[in-house]
Formats: structure tokens, sequence, C-alpha cells
């Protein structure tokens, strides 16, 4: 019988294989994976080990009168409940504005805040614990977005006095973009065609399969050791400290297996709430959520209402575009002010337009909390931005690809913030590879007994032979930036070490860069096969005890961690050449044209020049480096000018997809993409991440919303939130392009957030090219296309 | 109570149990075999899958106590020693696990289709894998290891003696 698994299971694994970049060798941890052993957060045990869990709060704003935890701490197996005033340090947290509670001091703002919790020897004595917390609430009117938007009426979910980072009333943050002669009426006089379009965006959840997990360890001088999933160990610690009052030192995260990020674990959820139970009781505390926990206990993709106006000329060239955004941010601030960054800078999409006028704002409000999810801001605007063009060209009577092809932007062409794109921007030629795909056959038309049930809308719930059944075809394309923006130092840290290790060779990678499937352990190994030409590689857990990493997020961990690694293998071999250079004489001409490979110090002929065993010797070469991308701007605040971004990214989708008009079901038979990667680091990885990207804009597309009415979340669990199956997934064809981007390492592109955003438009515009609806929300609904 | 069964073709005892408490509970946390994953814990993601007496289950939903003195199978018990089952194998291969958490249940799901049917078309690997969510991979890869595990172990068979198909 297995043993139990704890923290010391989270240890170093070596990279199987003999590949560099550009190849696709086994994940470092893939067998470990199969055969269960992988140690996950919500895996991990310790002797003498307490559970805790959360009383979350079943309002959306309300004041609380009382909190009585008598009979709760009275129940046996109950070490510790507590609230807000148990908090050694500060009461509050949050990814770039301190606003949101630890737990709720007098009053709860969104349904599922947490105001208490408990540590029990078993986590149903725990939860019967939370169950036996008296709160006295005084419930008042959830205030939602439109409600935000008048404060003097309907009053401010924080207290004006609280607000921190805005100008007033419930305006988390807000950017105005002014490009050309903005919306002028002069501007609006020159377009042939003005198109008006409203659209809104649902509420999209992560829904990572790994829930929110950790084990908070105390340790003997005073600290905590947290064993964790999430997305950035660094800037989760820069937030727990203040609140356990204690110094960087001594609260040390290592991370623990992750089952999934997607922006979800950007935010800290169960962090602090560990760590305070371990602080209180002296005992290791693990947290495990359940799956309605998750769905209280993590940020969401900002839902949008946005009005565009799309102005051209009679043959389709762009005028001007007007846009006003609303995201609904939610109880607390996470990371709207990036969101409405990136809205507002990539809210017209990939295309030239000489003149544009936008305005993004989020709003707090009493719903869930919303911030980072795969595709951040740019998501929703691509919607927008690509259901005007399929209505411009429905105006203009021009076929949909034609019109985007005409606008397409390219390098060199200036986006509405003045930024030059200073890299190849290849969004024609994406568009016709996906155009020219050969398109599926048409299953459905083969109706009667040879027909396959699976093949039709509806499947085997046998509700068509395909009568009713009609194909559809839409296409979609969309920019997306890569790394931080605005003007944010931006950069990760890489440790490598090469020693002899049993007469071989071997490289040491330690960063703590957070593996939340995405692959970036295995590219780590390739990088640094590559560039110091040795076999034996190992990735050491991800750790505090290196710098920082910055988040697996924002697409940039291939870039930035990627490119730490790359520097830091490229110091260690510098320092083994400057060895050679000392031992045998060598020449700096001779030394310029050394590489490392197969274990040998090789010149540029191809002839060995020394052994690498031999001039390592027994004694290690470590080097640590910080990566930094070029720095950015931050955008002006009246016009929105600015070298705002690093780098932008794009994708480009075609979706064929079956509709039974009759009954509203939709089947999505094929959705090709075409992207350019720059480099693929990984072509196994990549294609990864574009289906899995593609995928979940497939769900945005037509399934996944977290219901919130007046407040409540209606649909907390995997059984009414509904995520792809793999019935409801079709074949990806992919096509990748590799146009180096000349700032980046290795010329790479971030590939991971792209896919998401085109594939919800061009499935949407399959729907109305199959049924002629506007269809101006997502998810598309059945009773969006019946119109019952 | 105590809780007599079988896990891998080992006999096990789980003591304390509270009443409660799912299979998969007493797996995770009694018996040191967290491998089969707690992503819903309500039946729908098929990341507990595992076999009870031979038939894919979501160890979710059963009840420890139903466990008496039956078998239990778990993605711990598909690997012989270093030796990975084919399903395993594939699933490495072709690049269908990035976070994994959905990996343990596919693989006994799989691993119980191709028990079942040796040449499985698309279609009825998507209809046999339908309970089991993956949110990374959008499948597509899960369908390719599912097709390189099933012709693997067609080649496999090809060399074995007559008689030797399961």
């Amino acid at each position: 019988m297995a043993g139990p698994t704890t923290p010391r299971n989270l240890s170093a694994v070596s990279a199987p294989g003999r590949d560099g970049i550009g190849a696709s060798p086994p994940r470092p941890d893939g067998i470990l994976k199969v055969k269960g052993d992988f140690a996950y957060a919500s895996d991990l045990w310790h002797e003498d080990m307490l559970w805790g869990t959360t009383l979350r709060s079943p309002h959306a704003r309300a004041r609380i009168r009382s909190v009585d935890v008598s009979a709760a701490l009275a129940l046996p197996g109950v070490y510790a409940v507590l609230t807000h005033e148990d908090i050694p340090g500060s009461k509050f947290y949050g990814l770039e504005i301190a606003d949101q509670p630890v737990l709720a001091i007098d009053e709860v703002r969104f349904h599922g805040e947490p105001i208490a919790i408990v540590a029990a020897d078993h986590p149903e004595t725990a939860r019967r614990a939370v169950a036996r917390i008296v709160v006295d609430y005084d419930v008042s009117p959830a205030i939602g977005p439109v409600e935000a938007l008048d404060p003097e009426r309907y009053g401010h979910v924080h207290a004006p006095a609280d607000y921190k980072a805005h100008a007033s009333g419930n305006i988390v943050h807000s950017q105005h973009v002014h490009h050309g002669d903005g919306d002028s009426a002069e501007v609006r006089a020159r377009a042939d065609v003005i198109v008006r379009g409203e659209y809104e965006v649902g509420m999209q959840d992560q829904a990572f399969l790994g829930p929110e997990s950790g084990l908070a360890v105390p340790a003997e001088d005073g600290g905590i050791d947290l064993y964790i999933a999430t997305q950035w160990l660094h800037v989760d610690r820069q937030q727990m400290c203040p609140v356990l009052a204690l110094p960087p030192e001594k609260v040390r995260l290592t991370l623990a297996g992750v089952g999934g990020a997607f922006g979800g674990r950007e935010d800290i959820s169960m962090q602090v709430h560990a760590c305070l139970l371990a602080q209180y009781t002296g005992k290791p505390v693990k947290i495990v959520y359940n799956r309605e926990e998750s769905f209280f206990g993590h940020v969401h993709r900002h839902p949008a209402t946005m009005v565009f106006e799309h102005g051209a000329t009679r043959d389709g060239r762009l005028v001007f575009v007007r846009a006003e955004i609303v995201l609904d941010g939610g109880a607390y601030a996470s990371s709207s002010p990036a969101v409405v960054g990136n809205a507002a800078s990539l809210g017209i999409g990939p295309y030239v337009i000489p003149n544009a006028s936008i305005d993004a704002t989020a709003v707090y409000t009493n719903n869930p909390p919303c911030g980072a999810m795969r595709g951040f801001g740019a998501v929703q605007m691509c919607f927008g931005y690509e259901s005007q063009m399929d209505r411009l060209a429905a105006e203009l009577g021009m076929d949909p690809v034609k019109l985007r092809r005409l606008n397409a932007m390219e390098q060199g062409s200036v986006l509405p913030t003045g930024q030059v794109v200073d890299a190849p921007a290849p969004v024609a030629e994406l568009l016709r590879r996906v155009e020219a795909m050969p398109l599926p056959a048409a299953a459905y038309r083969r109706t009667g007994d040879g027909v396959d049930l699976r093949e039709l809308p509806g499947g085997v719930s046998n509700s068509t032979h395909g009568e009713g059944v009609v194909r559809g075809i839409g296409y979609g394309v969309g920019i997306k930036n890569v790394g931080f923006s605005e003007g944010f130092d931006d950069y990760s840290t890489a440790r490598v070490r090469l020693e002899v290790i049993n007469g071989a060779p071997v490289a040491l990678v330690h960063t703590a860069m957070a593996e939340v499937g995405q692959g970036g352990v295995t590219v780590h190994a390739q990088i640094v096969r590559t560039e110091l030409g040795v076999d034996l590689v190992t990735i050491a857990p991800a750790d505090t005890r290196v710098g920082s990493a910055g988040s697996t997020s924002a697409s940039r961990q291939t870039y930035m961690t990627g490119g730490a690694v790359k520097s830091a293998a490229e110091a260690v071999r510098g320092t083994v050449l400057a060895r050679g250079r000392r031992r045998h004489g060598w020449t700096p001409d001779l030394v310029a044209g050394l590489r490392l490979v197969d274990g040998k110090v090789v010149d540029r002929a191809d002839a060995v020049v020394a052994d690498l065993v031999d001039l390592l010797g027994d004694e290690p070469v470590d080097e640590t480096v910080e990566f930094r991308h070029r720095p950015t701007q931050a955008f002006d605040r009246l016009t929105g000018q600015g070298f705002g971004h690093v780098q932008y990214t794009f994708c480009a989708h075609r979706a064929v997809v079956d509709v039974d008009v009759e009954l509203g079901l939709v089947k999505v038979v094929e959705l090709a993409a075409a992207q350019d990667v720059g480099k693929a680091m990984n072509p196994l990885a990549v294609l990864g991440q574009i289906h899995g990207g593609s995928t979940q804009g497939l769900g945005l597309a037509v399934m996944e919303e977290i219901v919130v009415a007046e407040g409540r979340v209606r649909n907390p669990s995997f059984t009414d939130y509904l995520i792809p199956t793999i019935l409801d997934t079709p074949p990806m064809p992919v096509d990748v392009l590799e146009l180096a981007d000349p700032h980046a390492p290795y010329g790479l592109r971030g590939a991971g957030e792209a896919p998401t955003l085109s594939a919800t438009p061009a499935i949407v515009a399959a729907i109305r090219a199959a049924t002629g609806l506007a269809l101006n929300r997502v998810p598309v609904r059945p009773e969006h296309l019946t119109g019952i | 109570m105590r809780v007599t069964f079988t896990v891998n073709g080992r006999p096990t005892e789980a003591d304390d149990v509270w009443e409660g408490e799912s299979l998969l509970y007493v797996l995770r946390e009694r018996v040191g075999l967290p491998g089969s994953k707690n992503a819903c814990e309500q039946g729908e993601c098929g990341s507990c899958t595992v076999y009870l007496d031979g038939a894919p289950v979501c160890a979710c939903l059963v009840a420890a106590g139903q466990v008496q003195d039956r078998a239990v199978g778990t993605v711990e018990g598909l690997a012989d020693g270093d030796t990975l089952d084919p399903v395993q194998q594939a699933f490495v291969d072709a690049g269908a696990v990035q976070c994994g958490f959905c990996t343990p249940g596919l693989l006994v799901q799989t691993h119980d289709l191709l028990n079942r049917a040796h040449h499985p078309s698309d279609a009825e690997i998507r209809e046999a894998l339908s309970g089991n969510l993956c949110r990374c991979t959008g499948y597509e890869k899960i369908m390719d290891a599912v097709r390189l595990a099933a012709a693997r172990k067609a080649d496999a068979r090809g060399t074995a003696p007559a008689g030797s198909e399961g």
C-alpha cells in the first residue's frame, strides 16, 4: 500500500528525453500524473493535520449585526473558529488594490464572501461547526452594474471614504482611448455606412478541475510553510505577510501540484485562511474547497455590456470606431484595472482604423468579484468587434473574411494607443489560411436509416434525424497582449546549476514558475539542453527560495521564465568557458565561437576542444538571473496613448456548426484555427494550448455562464454550470505559423490566450449564418434560437 | 465503522470510517491512494472514476460502506510496477496530459473501453468518455491517446498466442 502523500513528495523531477527547443519531448511530470502519484495540493497530508472550512455569506449585500461562534466552538473536534477580530495584522488584501477583507468586517458585499473560518479534526466536523455559527444579517438590495452607475440613487458598494483607487462613485477604474479624430461629426460624415450594435458577455468561470487547496504547516521559527496550488507564489506571499504580521522570510511557499488555473488562481483564495488557522492552533491545517465552494472562492471573467459603432466607406475601409464598455467588477477590485486597460487598448481588434474613441469602465457591484481569466478583457471585446465586422459586412454586402483582410493590421501598423506594431502581425494571412482549410463533410444530410445520431444536434436524445438542421460557417480573429503591460516591472528569475553527477554533466533548473499544466517545466528542460548541450536536466520544485517568476498568466511564462532560464543557462555557459580560458589559455576569438554540444565544448568547426565533465570537475557552476522584457508605459489616463504592451499575439478561427433551428440545439461540427506562435518551442504543447483555449471559447459561445440573479449565484456546480464535454467538442485542425518576434527569446510568442478570443465570435457567427438571428449575447442558449 | 475490501488486489481495512464518507474519501484520506481525484465530488466530472467489481464508477458517489467485501481498482493499480499500462503510456506520448487532474479518471474509463471494444470508432470513444471532463486539452490529444492505445494493444495482440484476446 502506498504511504500518505506529504510535502516530501514535492521533490525535484528529472526531465526525460534528449530534445532541445522545437521538439516535443514528454513532460517531466507525465509519468507521475498517469500513475496517480503526482502530488496535487489537495492530496497533501501531514501528521496531526486539521481541516479548515469557511463560513460564507448567503447574501449579496448585508450588514452583519452579530456573529456568534460559541456553538461551533463547543463542538468536539473543533480547534478554532476565527473571525476578522482574530487577524494579527492587516485585515485586507488584493492584487492591485488592497480592498478585500480577509474575513468580512461588519458587512458582506457578495454572495459567498468569507465571514469565519474553522479548523477541526475531520472535514465533516468542520462543516458542522460552520453550520452552527449564528450570523445576524440586515439584508439590503444588491447593487448590480446598472445601479452601480447611479450611486446617488442606489448607494455605494463600499463607503465612499473607503474607495482606494478611483475617481468617484462605484467606478473601480476607467480608461479612455482617443485615436485620430475619435468619432467627431467630421469623422462620422466620412463614413458611408455606420453600424451600431449592443452586445453582452455573461460571467464565465475558469472551472479548473483541481479545487483550491493548500496545506499550511507552522514552523519552529514562528513562521509558516505553505504548500499551495497557485499561479504566482511571490505575489501570494506579498499579500499574506501583512495579514499574518510576518516578514517574508518567515512565510515560505512551495508550489504543490496545480490542477489547472486559467486566471482563477491569480488572486489568493484559502492561502491566508489556512495560515491563520495554523498560526492560531499551532497545527498543520489543510483546506480543500469542494466544487460549490470553488465557484465562490475565486474571481470570474468580467461580464460585459458593450456598445459599438463602426463606420466604413462603401468599399469596406473602416473610418472610425466608437466603443463604450462597462465591465462588472463585482464587490472587490481584484485585477479590474488591468482588465480595463486591456479592454480599452485592444478594443477595436486587429484592424487598422484611423479614428477611434473607446471608453472602458469597471464598476463595483454586489456580484461575485471578477478578475483574471484567460484572455483578460480581450475576450469580451473580441466578441463585440467581430460581431460588428460581420454586421458591417452584411450591411456592405461584402464577404466577412474579405472585409477583415481588407482592414487587417500588419507589422508597422499603428494601434489606437499610438503604439507601432514592430513585430510580425500576420492577421490577413491567418484568415487566409483558416479559410483555405478543407471543410468537414455534411454528415447530417445522411438522413434515414444511415444516420448516426451522435453526429447531429441533440445527439442520442434522438431529437432529429436531420430535419430542421441547418449548417452555418463563421469566422473570427483576435488580438491579445503578452506579458504584463502599462509600465509594470515585469520580470522572472531563474537559477541554473551545472555539475557532474555520477560522471555525467547534469543541469538543475530552479524557478518559482507555477506549472499549472501548460508544460513550462518541459520547455525549461528543452532550453537548458539547447543552451548547455547536456541530456540530464532536473527540475527543482517551485518555491520562494528563488526570486519571483511573475504569474503564470498573460501568456507570459514561456517568454519570461523561459527567457530567464535561457539567460541563466547563458550565464552558466559563460562561467564554464571563462574557466576554460583560464585553464587552457583559450583566445577570446576561440571562446566567442564555442558552444556546448553533447557534453563537449566545440568550436565553430564542430571540433571538440574540451570535455564538459573535465571543465566542471567537482566545482559546480550556479547562476541566478533576472530577466526583463523591454519596458512598457502606462496609458495616458485621458487619451490612452502609450507604448503599453510588450508583444501581441493573433489567432483566427473558422467554425462550422449544425443547428437544429426548431429546437435551438447547436452542434459545433468543427473549429479550425490558425495562429502565429513566433517559435513553437514545443509543438505538441502549443497544439494543447490552442485546442484548450479554443474549447474554452466554445464554452463561452454556447454554454458557460455563472447565472447571477440579484447578486445570488444560481448554479455553483458542474451539474448546472456546464463546460464542454468530449461530445460537445469537435475536431480542431490547427495551422501554426512561426514568424519570429525579434524582441522575444527565440522569437517566441505567447500562445495560451489568443485562441480563447476568436473561437467565441466565430461560433456565434456560424450560428447566425445558420439561423439569420442577431444573437448579441453569449452564451447563446436554445431559447435565444427558438424565441421561446 | 470498519470497512474491509480489496484495492488493486490487496486486502485493505479502513478504520474509524464515518458512515457519511465516500469511497473517494476513504481511498484518498484513509488508505493513502490519492490518485483518484476530487474535482467535483458530485458525479459530474469523472475524475474519481475507479473500478468497483470490474465496473467503472464515480468513487465520490459510492458510500464507503457499499464497498464492504468488494474489489476496488484505482489508477494506482493500472501500471505493473514501472511498466505503464498501454493506456497510460499513450496518454503520456500523445500529449493528452496537461494539468493531469482529469487524467486518472480518463485512464480508468479508457482502460474499461478498450477492454470492451478493441477498435472503437471516434464516436464510440467520445460516447465512452463523455462523463469525464477535461478543462485543459480540448480533448483532441485525448482522442489521439485512445486511438494510439487501441492500436498498440491491437499490435500486441497480433503477436500474442491465439485465443488470448480478452
